[in-house]
């Protein structure tokens, strides 16, 4: 990956950076929230080519069917059920100076986080890998490795989580007819 | 000339002050809802930048945890939003004030 293509990498890098921060840019700009999801379409496969540039390809594959595939269209569908794709009025702001001050935090806080990388530049722990090596050419078995051993027990958590989460969804979304009105 | 691993993290960092300052801002919950999705994003990114830059398939696994919470998390937020939306059109954040002392 760094030897001979090294300026496919910079100009491949530049691209997706490009394409994911302007759909971020698109996400909190956009007045009409059909406009804000398809904008964080853009940004999520912006960070599957991301992940593709770093040898990460079962991730940038699943983020490109889970995400995009998936959750940008429950968003989507949400939307079109409860019919709020009209444009929003951003002018009014319900604290004064809200905007000014969430921008110069995040300026501050920006500034820092750049700022401690630019001048630490990644020497924060002499750690080595304790999960196997992640080698583009065993990938995918790589990580079916590290999921089924070092970390199955969270794998088996994570499946209890989506269970609850699906009841969740069930018991929230469903009508309480009979239970004493709409709740 | 290569991509440095501090180029992809402050891709990341830029990314996720963006969704932070939507949070912030934005008042729309399903608006807000994208921003936390941009936000989880940038930790993603980070975390394959560290496997890569480590050495470790760690990242990537804890990548893919990420993943599954937070579509469970939109999963029940969108239920969320959709039962307060049953009894109150609109889906301004600022009007739900019902728990406001």
């Amino acid at each position: 990956m760094f030897g001979d293509s090294t300026t496919v990498d910079v100009v491949t890098f530049i691209l997706a950076a490009a394409a994911t921060l302007a759909g971020g840019f698109g996400v909190v700009m956009a007045r009409n929230p059909v406009h804000s999801a398809l904008s964080l379409v853009g940004t999520l496969f912006g960070i599957a080519v991301l992940f593709i540039a770093q040898e990460a390809h079962f991730l940038a594959a699943v983020q490109v069917i889970v995400y995009a595939g998936a959750i940008v269209v429950l968003f989507l569908f949400v939307i079109m059920l409860l019919g709020v794709d009209r444009e929003e009025d951003l002018a009014p702001e319900s604290l004064p100076g809200q905007r000014i001050a969430a921008a110069v935090l995040a300026a501050l806080g920006l500034l820092a986080v750049v700022g401690y990388q630019v001048v630490d530049s990644l020497s924060i722990t002499g750690a080595s890998a304790v999960s196997g090596s992640a080698s583009a050419d065993d990938n995918i078995s790589g990580i079916a490795e590290s999921l089924f051993s070092r970390y199955v027990f969270a794998f088996e958590v994570t499946s209890v989580l989506l269970v609850i989460a699906v009841v969740g969804a069930v018991v929230l979304a469903r009508r309480h007819r009979d239970v004493g009105g709409a709740r | 000339m290569t991509v440095e691993p501090s180029a992809y993290l402050m891709v990341g960092a830029v990314l996720f002050t963006i969704g932070a300052v939507g949070l912030l801002v934005r008042r729309n919950a399903l608006v807000m809802f994208m921003c936390v999705e941009l936000m989880l994003n940038a930790v993603n990114l980070t975390f394959v930048t560290f496997a890569r830059h480590f050495d470790d398939i760690g990242g990537q696994v804890i990548v893919l945890f990420v993943l599954v919470v937070a579509a469970a998390e939109v999963v029940v937020g969108l239920g969320i939003i959709l039962a307060i939306m049953r009894r109150r059109p609109g889906a301004n954040a600022d009007d739900i004030t019902l728990l406001k002392g």
